[in-house]
């Protein structure tokens, strides 16, 4: 059985599909079969980050409603080759996933795949609550900032409540926290939620922080998942969170080391 | 999830739970002149209270005899002064059966012993999946909550008092008809003694709330920060002020 990790935070544009292809490229990078599933229909930007938007021919919802099998709409990784890719439709209105056709595709997935990742729409409406619905744990994206985490606050209440393993009364899906953008120099100046305040706030399990980085940007217009960018401190951090997602105990970077060296730096020059 | 988000039909209606604070009219005994006197008088000392409420007539104390029991007098009676009897409460068979008769709708009996609170909770679209516990020593159950209460969610005590081991986050909601202890932060909003009890107080680990509110008595955010903002504290009701007071430790 796979293990199915939802990608997710409640607002938009915080990171949540960088997210979805680093960790679904760290876990395929250490030989777990991973297949990444992106759930924003209408809006499709994962094949745009994986670098393979030109080899779309099916996609989920032509899955869903029948017209491709799911061999014929699963896209391989060039890079990796123990992941998959199963794009968004770009057309088709997102009332197209049913919870039975999602279902139907996951247990499909879970039976050749040991992670499957679900990168989830912004928002709380239907296509985010089907992206967290069958998930057994969640990564959830947030910035350090107020909006953000009220976001994020909510999407653990849905989480808590919404989620199969919720309704089931089974074990609650296990939540772990990345925080992204990360600035230490503008948390120093007060721009900025610390860590420290956001994890106080939230009050889950810290899976990583993710400095704020030109890198960042420029790995996705290349097409180029961040963590593959192994000389990068973002790069490096989503590595870290992959191994600290599997149980690796991993020090927390980025966060205080890469503030003194800034500071260092500004003292020298 | 509602049908509806996995489907995309639109129904007519949706059925949602609901709770209101209700005035019940425990019954002793009746007679015409003496129910329409005892009415005018209480009516009198706050007029703008009972004008068109919904009114529960409670017979778990009626000790006067069934043939005396006239439904159609007592709602003509209340209809004169505005006031609408929805329901009765209790009673025994032919009681409930007369009530029937007068187009009431029959509401169970409530007893003082406590209730499986869980059972009497109404489904809100994103209550939490609640841990919770029943206390048995009190005469009315406190619902106790385990788990951090986030934003959008909403708990609720119906009877008794709430207590919850966790934060209470911005954008979440806790009621209870008694007292409220939130043993962590209070940053979202509380309100305590929904049906009206003055006495009930808010007790917090660390007051940053959106709103406080006892016995309707509210104060938002803006208000709360000159005193005791960020410590523990209990909130009460005095001359239809709330006053914010630290929790010293013993």
């Amino acid at each position: 059985m796979a293990k199915i990790i939802v990608v997710t935070s409640g607002k938009g544009g915080v990171g949540k599909t960088t997210t979805s292809a680093s960790i679904s490229t760290g876990l395929a990078r250490r030989g777990h079969k991973t297949v990444v599933i992106d759930f924003d229909v209408g809006l499709r930007n994962l094949d745009l980050i994986m670098n393979c938007e030109r080899r779309v021919v099916y996609d989920f919802v032509n899955v869903i409603q029948g017209e491709a099998s799911l061999n014929q709409a699963l896209i391989r990784d060039k890079r990796v080759d123990t992941l998959y890719i199963l794009p968004a439709s770009q057309t088709r209105e997102k009332e197209a996933l049913t919870r039975e056709g999602v279902e139907k595709i996951i247990n499909e997935l879970s039976r050749t795949f040991d992670y499957i990742v679900c990168d989830s729409p912004a928002g709380i409406e239907h296509g985010a609550l089907m992206a967290l619905y069958y998930a057994d744990e969640a990564i959830v994206v947030t910035n350090p900032e107020v909006s953000s985490v009220r976001d994020s606050d909510r999407i653990l209440g849905i989480l808590q409540s919404k989620s199969r393993r919720a309704e089931l009364g089974q074990d609650p899906v296990k939540e772990h926290l990345l925080l992204t953008r990360y600035n230490p120099v503008r948390v120093e100046k007060g721009e900025m939620l610390s860590v420290a305040d956001v994890e106080e706030i939230l009050a889950i399990p810290l899976l990583g922080v993710i400095p704020e980085s030109q890198v960042v940007l420029n790995s996705s217009n290349q097409g180029m998942p961040v963590i593959l960018e192994d000389e990068s401190d973002a790069g490096q951090a989503y590595e870290d969170a992959v191994a600290r997602l599997l149980g690796e105990e991993r020090e927390h970077r980025f966060m205080t080391s890469q503030k003194k060296g800034f500071f260092s730096r500004m003292f020298k020059g | 999830m509602t049908d509806s988000a996995t489907t995309g039909t639109h129904h007519c209606f949706q059925l949602k739970g609901a709770n209101v604070a209700m005035t019940a009219l425990e019954l002793h005994f009746f007679d015409t002149e003496a129910f329409e006197d005892t009415l005018r008088d209480k009516i009198r000392q706050a007029p703008g209270f009972f004008r068109d409420i919904p009114l529960i007539l409670a017979l778990e104390k009626y000790e006067g005899l069934t043939t005396e029991l006239d439904f159609f007098q007592i709602i003509g009676i209340c209809r004169r002064h505005s006031i609408h009897v929805v329901a009765i409460r209790g009673g025994n068979e032919d009681q409930r059966r007369l009530a029937r008769n007068a187009s009431l709708a029959l509401l169970p009996a409530t007893t003082q012993r406590e209730q499986p609170v869980a059972a009497d909770t109404p489904e809100e679209p994103a209550a939490v999946a609640e841990t919770e516990a029943t206390v048995t020593s009190g005469p009315v159950a406190a619902k106790i909550i385990n788990q951090t209460v986030r934003s959008g969610q909403q708990v609720y005590a119906p009877e008794g008092d709430l207590v919850i081991l966790a934060p209470v986050q911005a954008g979440a909601e806790v009621l209870a008809a008694g007292n409220i202890h939130v043993y962590g932060p209070l940053r979202g909003r509380a309100l305590a003694g929904v049906h009206g009890q003055e006495s009930a107080r808010v007790f917090c680990q660390s007051l940053e709330a959106e709103l406080v509110s006892i016995a309707g008595h509210y104060k938002i955010s803006e208000d709360l920060q000159d005193h005791g903002w960020k410590t523990a504290v209990q909130i009460q009701l005095r001359d239809d002020l709330l006053v914010v007071t630290p929790l010293e430790k013993a």
